[in-house]
């Protein structure tokens, strides 16, 4: 890299009330390649395109754009100075005309107003630069395709001549068709000069796309690296903050767990998906197992155990419990069918913060027995007491705001909810997340007794330790797509995980890499 | 004769398509199409309506509500909603008529009625942007206020004097004589809402501010991440609907001569089953300003028919806006369903 970088980022610190967003963490963007930002939910990388983009203030570091400093007021400043940017959503208005979503605020303008021939004739040479000029500009965008109005979005951002384009996760909702297409207009803009931020949870496609790589683990800058020099694992590696030695040295502790290769099988889903969340994948979940689901996150492990539930609708497949044929398909026929789910996101779709510790722990049992049949308060008393002292939640006074607890023991009072309903099948969404060593320890014990007693566990944790510490079995899952089944053993541990998906190249499936190929053997 | 085949055929497609692309016009063009069946339905029933002194008066007693329903036109393509206009009617023109008569200048007082007008919707516009008061209760409160207020100036009807220069604004000018009554008549008042209908048709369609209208329906987060003035636009949409409501005020005093602090009552929502009959999405993002007009003619000519009815009772009126409004609403929904496929 000889020239001058176009966006310099330096020591860059952003603090939200009670945690540090981003902590000292730098950046470089040169005309001409694809930089990918890599790091897990929560490294921050969003944080930084919202620093860059003047949507975030800073509260320490500086920016510069072409050597200028600058502090940008927002989107439309940004713009202004050539930093264009496209989000994971189409940020586009579908009510809109195809060109119009192209020119809008650019709209040519004559004597009478904006002159719309013109504007169309404009929209119309852009989308041509970008090998999109088959579409009408008169064309309504809600008649294209997701993945057409994603380029579309991205012959906006070049209306604007932007220099700096960033690319939010634009891949996460299209197919690998429409993947291959983004990438070859990406192709086509970085040859021209322009500087590409992008953003995927997909290690293929980083490593199909990208020239460069900047790495971020909880809002601090872990390294900047040339894709070629850093394999998948070692990436993995950075992302999670193992070095793959130390997690060499964890051994599988699971191993004096008995399997239960006989027991009765209670769920079993053949070709269970739903486009655009997860691909179709087959499941069979035994009486008294714990199934763990591990990869990285984004790679559709919270997706598959939303469609177990219902909490999501499946579109392909079936589902048998205990042997009978059933559709779930809502919430309240997981409940029904003995499945429970206690979703990764506490505060949102956990606990009800401003009810008491009593109210949030019946809230399941009351959910399944239908509103219009209170529990008697005898009952409610009892399922209190039983799993306030079981779980040993704590203030032990049931009559608290649940917002007044620990996060641990909310966590503790979320798995009894889930528990007074008595369920076959109990799904834990990363329930150890963000809690301290003594609660997360107590949790995981509970989790083996649960097993114990006959339930049949799904356990989601993005600690893999944890996940082979657990399971019986492990599923292994990237980029949305079930790659692999391990029965735990002595041999296996976290790091026979991360190996697993460093190692699944999607090209015996996957299209994408498919469609690499043909075009090799074409040229 | 193969080339004219083809040019057919492909006039045909290319219609096919034309009509898919401008699915959103559908519910205007069926509110132009129930307008004109009223129309002929009236003329076949009872007579006398397509003629020309029909017509006019049918515009003459229609202008305010064309006027304010113009106004809700903007705000409710942004998705916002605005229902103060029938009590900022109510207060505006109460004021007017006593400034008036205690002899201020009749075109001072015009132009105060409309800059009232225009403040009530600086006050609405500020709740809604700046405070992020939902656009409901921002402009309830607002009517509310300027009821009270209206209630505050006087309870009995303010009657202008016969000299007062605002009711040159109800002046009947006769473009053609016809036989007997039949007679084309225009008012400034009517020219006054056509000025109106056509500066909105060119602030919506031909400025960037009104494609930000647009914009702000389709996707408020959108507008803003694409760095359009989504602020400033919000602000606009009721300061426009509450000028246009001080317009709509001088308008309607100008033809009664008088002003009644219960005037208006309810007009608000005859301006929005006027916009939704008119094919505006209440959803915001889809809305044309001549389909309001038609909207508000559909509620005008409706009254017209009932009243030569004379067999349906006036109560059954609202039920039939009701129905009316039911069914383009249903429209709607089901053009919008045809768009998701």
């Amino acid at each position: 890299m000889s020239q001058s970088p176009i966006v310099e980022m330096k020591d860059i610190s952003i603090s939200f009330p009670g945690v540090k967003a981003l902590d000292g963490v730098d950046f470089r963007l040169f005309p001409g390649e694809v930089h990918t930002l890599m790091g897990e939910n929560g490294a921050g990388k969003s944080t930084l395109i919202k620093a860059l983009t003047g949507v975030y203030r800073i509260d320490e570091g500086v920016i510069s754009v072409d050597g200028d400093v600058v502090q940008f007021q927002g989107t439309a400043d940004a713009q202004e100075a050539g930093v264009s940017t496209v989000y994971q959503e189409v940020n586009l208005c579908s009510n809109l005309s195809i060109g119009e979503n192209v020119m809008l605020g650019h709209e040519v303008r004559g004597r009478f107003g904006v002159n719309w021939k013109a504007t169309h004739e404009a929209a119309t040479k852009t989308l041509r630069k970008l090998g999109l000029g088959h579409l009408d500009p008169r064309a309504s965008l809600a008649s294209i395709s997701l993945a057409m109005q994603q380029l579309v979005a991205i012959s906006r951002a070049m209306v604007t001549q932007a220099r700096v384009l960033i690319l939010d996760e634009p891949t996460s909702s299209l197919d690998s068709n429409e993947v291959e297409q983004l990438f070859s207009v990406m192709r086509q803009l970085r040859d021209e000069g322009v500087a590409i931020l992008f953003v995927s949870h997909f290690l293929e496609q980083v490593y199909a796309i990208s020239d460069r790589l900047t790495v971020l683990r909880n809002g601090q800058f872990v390294g900047e690296y040339a894709t070629g020099e850093l394999d998948q694992a070692s990436l993995i590696g950075k992302m999670i903050g193992k070095e793959i030695t130390a997690l060499r040295s964890l051994d599988s502790q699971s191993a004096a767990r008995g399997h239960r290769q006989d027991a009765e099988t209670v769920y079993l889903a053949r070709g269970l998906g739903r486009k655009g969340s997860i691909e179709p994948f087959d499941i069979e979940l035994k009486r008294g197992e714990v199934v763990g689901l591990a990869g990285l996150l984004g790679s559709g492990r919270t997706e598959l155990a939303r469609l177990i539930y219902g909490a999501d609708r499946p579109d392909s497949g079936d589902v048998e419990i205990h042997g009978h044929k059933v559709a779930v398909h809502t919430p309240a026929a997981g409940l029904r069918r003995r499945i429970a789910f206690s979703s990764e996101n506490r505060r949102d779709e956990g606990i009800i913060r401003d009810l008491t510790v009593r109210e949030n722990l019946v809230l399941g049992v009351q959910a399944k027995r239908g509103w219009a049949r209170p529990l008697p308060r005898k009952q409610v008393d009892e399922i209190v007491d039983k799993y306030m002292v079981e779980l040993g939640v704590r203030p032990s006074d049931p009559n608290r705001a649940m917002r007044n607890l620990s996060g641990g023991n909310q966590q503790k009072a979320l798995l009894g909810r889930w528990l007074a309903t008595k369920p076959d099948i109990l799904i834990l969404d990363e329930p150890t997340r963000g809690i301290d060593v003594g609660a997360k320890a107590e949790i995981q014990e509970q989790v083996l007794q649960l097993a114990a007693e006959g339930v049949a566990v799904i356990f989601i944790s993005s600690e893999l330790e944890e996940v082979v510490r657990l399971s019986d079995r492990i599923i292994v899952l990237k980029d949305h797509r079930m790659i692999a089944e391990v029965t735990n053993g002595p041999e296996v541990s976290a790091e026979t995980i991360v190996k697993i998906i460093a190692d699944h190249s999607t090209e015996q499936n996957a299209p994408v890499a498919r469609a690499h190929k043909t075009k090799e053997v074409a040229l | 004769m193969t080339a004219a085949t083809m040019t057919e055929s492909r006039s045909s497609t290319s219609l096919k398509d034309w009509i898919k692309l401008r699915l959103e016009l559908l519910p205007t063009l069926a509110a132009l199409v129930i307008f004109i069946a009223m129309v002929i339905y009236g003329e076949v029933a009872y007579g006398r309506i397509v003629q020309m002194s029909t017509m006019s008066n049918l515009l003459i007693n229609n202008s305010h509500l064309i006027i304010i329903a113009v106004g809700m036109t903007f705000v409710i393509i942004t998705g916002g909603i605005d229902l103060s206009v029938g009590a900022v009617i109510a207060f505006t023109s109460v004021a007017g008529v006593m400034l008036t008569n205690a002899g201020w200048n009749g075109w001072l007082v015009v132009l105060l009625m409309v800059a009232m007008g225009g403040l009530f919707g600086v006050v609405s516009g500020v709740l809604v942007q700046y405070f992020n008061v939902q656009p409901f209760i921002a402009t309830l409160a607002m009517m509310f206020l300027a009821r009270g207020l209206a209630s505050m100036l006087s309870t009995v009807p303010e009657r202008l004097a016969a000299d007062a220069s605002i009711l040159a604004l109800a002046t009947q000018f006769k473009i053609i004589d016809g036989p007997k009554v039949n007679d084309l008549i225009i008012t400034p008042g009517v020219i006054i809402a056509l000025v109106v209908v056509l500066v909105a048709m060119f602030l919506l369609h031909r400025t960037r501010t009104g494609r930000t209208v647009y914009a702000i329906g389709g996707s408020e987060q959108s507008a803003q991440l694409m760095g359009l003035p989504v602020h400033a636009t919000k602000m606009w949409v009721y300061v426009i609907s509450g000028l246009l409501a001080g317009v709509a005020a001088v308008v309607y005093t100008s033809r009664l001569g008088i002003a009644q602090n219960i005037t208006g009552i309810g007009w608000e929502l005859d301006a929005i089953a006027a916009t939704v009959i008119g094919g505006t999405l209440l959803t915001g993002g889809v809305g044309f300003v001549l389909g309001s007009v038609v909207g508000s003619l559909v509620l005008g000519l409706m009254i017209v028919l009932i009243t030569r009815d004379g067999g349906i009772p006036p109560e059954a009126t609202t039920i039939i806006t009701g129905g009316i409004l039911l069914v383009f609403v249903l429209l709607q929904r089901l053009v919008l369903a045809r768009q998701r496929d």
